[in-house]
């Protein structure tokens, strides 16, 4: 019983990220918009971009390979797997164990390992530079997540997502300086992940600026929504992940009723409203940095990570 | 165990070191006093907190004269020496942003494990606020040493004197006379390296200590 | 059973007076690869069975130094080094079978290639240090011989008058070391060496040399410099050989020697192997980015992978210091689990290479491309290697560097002062490293294999035989295998670390699902199996709500590339252009690297020239000053050989002389 009724909640997840993970796009959008005086677009504008997308035909350049053909359903797999197992509104995910922390930075690793290919595959130089500048910034911002995930392990005395979460509700773990050094730069890495200003811009149409998109400027139809599908769920996992780290409060508990999940379930949509707004006004204040400041503002986020697991290292039991 | 009120203390000085990083990472002079701007504050912030839970008010003034004097008063002074000077607004470095970093990363590490092996008795929160505040000291003689403009000099120097301040307030107890004689003492150098920045510039033209070495008459 | 393993080595070394008897035959690879890798398989399984057997088995031989004897050995950690030796024999000589025919001086290679087999298995079986230097030696000098077998090439001449240099270097670093630890009653019985501990200095001596000299022969950085050029001057297989087999046998020296030779270990030798082996992992993988010869590519990119196993090692030497044996095994069983790994997909890697290099002939990933279409089961192999060896889930690499992170996250209990500060600091360097040899590998995968041909040679290319492609595609499947099951080596790996430390990690088997849980159940756990399936059927389900739901119409049209599609494959990226962003935010400080462009002026019509310079800063401050402090002393010493008979006469009187003086003072 208690097997199904947990079976049901990691199957529960798996849907709610995938269905919330357009709505944060087309919100963060909309807030953009309107910090801008403008109207834009519908809330639920990304939805129907993926089902025009689903709905055309695909145009494949005439040297593409199969493995450009397979690469979407690859990274949306390893995206969609990662997202299903970072705690939203209830932790205790059945499946938590088969893969921590670390375990999911390097599936998010393997999709952009995979994108990255993608790039170079039809063997044009917008690709190319699109793959160049992707595996550059991922150089340090791959380091600079372990080094935070190290820190948090270090806290928390584990490595599992759900342990970790289930730590920062309880009251052992206090204001620490660490944590603050971590939470900084947890956000600048998700922000060069997840390919926003000041790392990339995501709405440009100037290829030379473009980092992530010229990685996919080949693919259209069904391959391009899966694809566009895949960031935004990154966008989604990379707020949950910090919501869950850093802003627990209202996670249910894994014996929890059905009252403790509607509260989890409206803190975890209140959370993401909240990240999305505060990534709107900062894409809105901040303008986009040249390509080799990038290195400068992840090798700050890298320091940061290694400040915090020094100071953990030798604080001991602080 | 410790309460949220030694944590928020510790959390002020984690601050106080995170802003000598930003200051190290600033690379525009404007931006650099708005962020020693904000170090004299949470500095302010802290001295009171301190006064606060050790109930000691004499700490109360220390935290208006940070905050006046060194949020307010020496931010908007240097922001008005540069306009008058003419002083171009980018800071030329010594060494990159990044061995920067690396070299500020060593000198915590080093500044933790001096501080935390030399008083081995205290307790484990007060070490650490040491060890915080001997870092934003080297912190700021790193910055004075690789950063070849003026300002951003002084600047440095001021942030190594907030770094004392720290230390003094959190090893419990600093005699409102010795913070008015050093609060003092930094005004009147201040004003004196004011001076002589005026002079300087009237005479060279320039406050890049790169190219006054050139005037020295000294062939190296 | 140690028995049977020297029988297989005899039968290896009756090999080479065969292949020298068929020289001129066409059968000859053919026969001596076919029986190399019968009996590599063999060995393989005399191994299996010895890594489980209760009790060490020895032998003694009356050959070697008249009073000792030559004394052989397969304990557990002999065991483990035969399976890594011999599978990487076995997939070795399947490859060959197939890529041997294409060899154009046969009779240079086949009867070394046996030889170096033998000749790695003996330096594991080996119980006295003589035998383990002869054949330490054997090793060298057979290897040095397949090296040189493309003779004409100047390249390859040098590269191996460097090999022959660094090769002597580590035995004399090894000789002095082995010397030390037999001390003054100079038993060189491994056992008797295991009784008697030496004194503190001379065990810190002991490591240092080690450290010397095993660590030339795997690579450790500063001594590294002769694998690049040694490893892709030999035949594909035998580099496969070199770099995923023989830098393990030097990592087995190391393990022997500072395990089960030297005593309880001070306090700092760890952070000496720390240090070293993460310098050694960044510096290998910048190294690697900076080349455009994939073979090239590929040793550098071993000398990382060396360093992450130092790091394991390192790790573990700290715990036993300390006397924290469950970590040191997870430590221990981690830097082993990715020997194994390592040996796996760097074999599978240079097979690729190989079989590239057989239908294109060309190593330089510039003038490849597009092999993808024209090379696809080579292709698909090489893929799954390069996801491997970039340490992606669910693949066996990922696995190894996990247990390293897992074996990093216990060590803040480590009460030692710098290592409180290094162990961090090593794990910020094994996590950049991993970081850029996922780099690497797109660069390397992307540049070969995808895009347009940029020769006609890429053009024209066609699949490998299907013996390469047996091998490449048995070490794919080892990959994950290790990948999805690494219970079952990390239990296999027990009785090593039993051997060496006491204890070994909690049993994996009997957990559920296949997970493996290397402390406790509460603080980390990593299922590789049901990653795969979830991955697989998250996909599965992608695929088949697209299929539903989505049109599948599909057409074929020139590349986009922003409306400008350009027939001519010079525009897309090239290896050095990949590394660019990469080389100009590491390679300024650590290569000196710098880029110039010449364009010409207007209306001229010569080419723009672009050039990238690099410096091997590690050569020119430490391998250049020695060569140029030999030159100039062998100059002057070479006086010597044109002295008159007097002068000779006189110096034999000096020292005639100086010995009696000597003999008279000295009382």
């Amino acid at each position: 019983m208690v097997l199904t009724r947990d079976f049901f909640f990691q199957a529960g997840q798996m849907l709610l990220v995938l269905l919330l993970a357009p709505l944060l796009t087309g919100f963060v959008r909309k807030v953009k918009a309107r910090l801008l005086r403008r109207d834009g677009p519908p809330l639920l504008q990304p939805y129907r971009d993926l089902i025009r997308l689903m709905r055309k035909e695909v145009v494949l350049a005439q040297n593409a390979s199969w493995l450009f053909r397979v690469i979407p359903y690859i990274i949306f797999a390893g995206t969609w797997v990662a997202a299903a197992l970072v705690p939203t509104f209830r932790s205790g995910l059945l499946f938590s164990w088969t893969a921590d922390l670390i375990a999911i930075i390097a599936l998010l690793g393997s999709a952009r390992f995979f994108l990255a290919l993608a790039g170079l595959d039809v063997g044009t130089s917008f690709g190319g530079i699109g793959a160049s500048r992707e595996v550059m910034i991922a150089s340090l911002a791959e380091p600079a997540m372990l080094m935070i995930m190290f820190t948090l392990a270090l806290i928390a005395g584990s490595t599992q997502l759900s342990a970790i979460a289930a730590f920062m509700l309880s009251s052992q773990v206090g204001l620490r300086v660490s944590l603050g050094l971590a939470l900084l730069a947890l956000i600048m890495v998700a922000i060069a992940e997840n390919a926003r200003i000041p790392v990339d811009n995501p709405a440009t149409h100037l290829e030379l600026t473009m980092v992530h998109e010229a990685m996919v400027l080949e693919y259209s139809g069904r391959h391009l929504a899966l694809i566009d599908l895949t960031s935004e769920l990154k966008l989604l996992l990379y707020v949950s992940l910090i919501g869950c780290l850093f802003v627990p409060w209202g996670i249910a508990a894994p014996g929890a009723g059905a009252q403790a999940i509607a509260i989890g379930i409206a803190t975890y949509v209140a959370k993401l409203a909240a990240g999305g707004v505060l990534l709107a006004m900062f894409e809105t204040a901040i303008a986009k940095m040249r390509v080799f400041r990038v290195p400068e503002f992840l090798g700050v986020a890298l320091m940061l990570g290694l400040l915090a697991a020094l100071l953990r290292f030798v604080s001991g039991s602080l | 165990m410790h309460g949220i009120t030694f944590d928020i203390a510790h959390l002020l000085a984690g601050s106080l070191v995170l802003l000598s990083f930003m200051q190290l990472y600033q690379d525009r002079l404007y931006a650099l006093l708005n962020i020693y701007a904000l170090h004299a504050l949470v500095l302010a912030a802290s001295v009171a907190w301190q006064a606060f839970v050790q109930d000691a008010p004499h700490l109360y003034v220390t935290a208006a004269i940070a905050l006046l004097f060194k949020a307010i008063v020496i931010p908007i002074a240097l922001h008005r020496i540069i306009v008058r000077l003419g002083i171009h607004r980018e800071i030329e470095t010594v060494v990159g942003v990044g061995p920067a970093m690396l070299l500020g990363m060593g000198l915590v590490a080093l500044s933790m494990v001096v501080m935390l092996r030399v008083t081995t008795e205290a307790d484990p929160l007060a070490r650490e606020d040491l060890a915080f505040a001997l870092s934003v000291v080297l912190l700021g003689l790193l910055m004075m040493v690789t950063r070849r403009n003026a300002v951003s000099q002084v600047v440095g120097f001021m942030s190594l004197e907030n770094g004392l301040v720290l230390a003094a307030t959190g090893a419990k107890g600093m005699p409102l006379v010795v913070e008015i004689s050093v609060a003092f003492s930094v005004l009147i150098a201040f004003i004196v390296i004011g001076i002589f920045l005026f002079r300087i510039r009237e005479r060279f033209d320039s406050v890049d200590l790169q190219a006054l070495d050139r005037f020295r008459g000294e062939r190296r | 059973m140690v028995v049977y393993a020297l029988y297989g080595v005899a039968a290896l070394l009756a090999l080479a007076p065969v292949a020298v008897a068929l020289s001129r035959s066409s059968l000859a690879s053919t026969v001596i690869y076919g029986a190399s890798l019968v009996v590599t398989i063999a060995l393989g399984v005399i191994g299996l069975k010895s890594l489980f057997a209760p009790a060490a088995s020895t032998a003694g031989l009356p050959l070697g130094v008249p009073w000792t004897g030559a004394h052989f050995r397969i304990d557990a950690l002999a065991a483990f080094f035969i399976i890594v030796v011999n599978l990487g024999g076995a997939t070795a000589s399947l490859f060959a079978l197939g890529y041997g025919r294409h060899e154009e001086t046969p009779e240079r290679v086949l009867p070394f290639y046996p030889i170096y087999l033998a000749a790695m298995n003996l330096v594991v079986l080996a119980d006295d240090a003589f035998s383990f230097l002869a054949s330490w030696e054997f090793m060298s000098l057979s290897s040095w011989a397949l090296v040189i077998a493309h003779h004409r090439d100047r390249e390859n001449m040098r590269a191996g008058y460097v090999y022959l240099l660094m090769a002597s270097f580590g035995t004399l670093a090894l000789l002095l070391a082995f010397g030390l630890l037999a001390g003054s009653n100079g038993n060189y019985v491994f056992d008797a060496i295991r009784a008697t501990h030496p004194a503190a200095t001379l065990s810190a001596m002991v490591l240092i040399l080690t450290l010397v000299g095993a660590g030339s022969k795997a690579g450790i950085v500063p001594l590294h410099a002769w694998l690049p050029l040694a490893h892709p001057a030999a035949p594909s297989h035998v580099s496969a050989l070199m770099s995923g087999v023989m830098t393990k046998v030097a990592v087995y020296g190391f393990v022997r020697i500072v395990f089960d030779l030297l005593g309880p270990p001070a306090w700092w030798w760890s952070m000496a192997v720390l240090a070293a082996g993460g310098i050694t992992a960044v510096m290998g993988v910048l190294y690697a980015l900076m080349q455009h010869d994939l073979k090239r590519l590929l040793a550098y990119h071993t000398v990382e992978n060396i360093g992450i196993i130092y790091i394991g090692l390192g790790l573990a030497l700290a715990f036993k210091a300390q006397g924290m044996a469950v970590a040191a095994a997870l430590a221990l069983t981690a830097g082993l689990f990715h020997v194994f790994n390592h040996s796996v997909f760097k074999s599978l890697l240079f097979f690729g290479a190989g079989s590239v290099l057989n239908s294109t002939g060309e190593r330089d990933m510039e003038h490849l491309g597009g092999l993808i279409h024209r090379m696809p089961q080579t292709a698909f192999a090489f893929l799954v290697g390069c996801v491997a060896i970039s340490a992606l889930p669910p693949l066996n690499g990922f696995v190894s560097e996990w247990l390293t992170f897992q074996a990093i996250l216990l060590s803040p209990q480590l009460p030692c002062w710098g290592l409180k500060l290094l162990v961090p600091a090593v794990g910020a360097l094994l996590a950049l490293s991993a970081a850029l040899a996922a780099a690497c590998f797109v660069k390397a995968f992307g540049v070969t294999f995808l895009g347009r041909p940029r020769t006609p040679a890429a053009a024209d290319a066609r699949e490998t035989d299907s013996n390469s492609l047996a091998a490449m595609f048995a070490l794919a499947t080892l990959c994950l295998v290790a990948g999805i099951l690494p219970g079952i080596f990390i239990d296999a790996l027990a009785p090593v670390t039993h051997a060496l430390l006491g204890v070994s990690m909690p049993q994996q088997s009997g957990l559920d699902w296949l997970t493996i849980v290397p402390i406790a159940e509460s603080r980390s756990s990593y299922n590789g199996l049901l990653v795969f399936i979830f991955v697989t059927l998250s996909g599965s389900i992608a695929a088949f709500a697209i299929h539903r739901l989505a049109s599948d119409k599909l057409r074929r049209a020139p590349a986009w590339d922003c409306g400008y599609p350009d027939p001519s494959p010079a525009t897309q990226y090239t290896a050095s252009s990949f590394a660019q962003p990469i080389r100009r935010v590491y390679g300024t400080a650590v290569f000196h690297a710098r880029e110039i462009g010449e364009m010409a002026p207007p209306g001229s019509i010569t080419p723009a020239r672009f050039t990238v310079e690099l410096r091997d800063l590690i050569w020119d401050a430490l391998y250049a000053p020695v060569a140029s402090a030999i030159s100039f002393a062998t100059e002057r010493i070479n006086i010597l050989q044109f002295l008159t008979i007097r002068r000779y006469l006189s110096l034999v009187f000096a020292a005639l002389v100086f010995l009696l003086l000597v003999l008279a003072i000295w009382s």
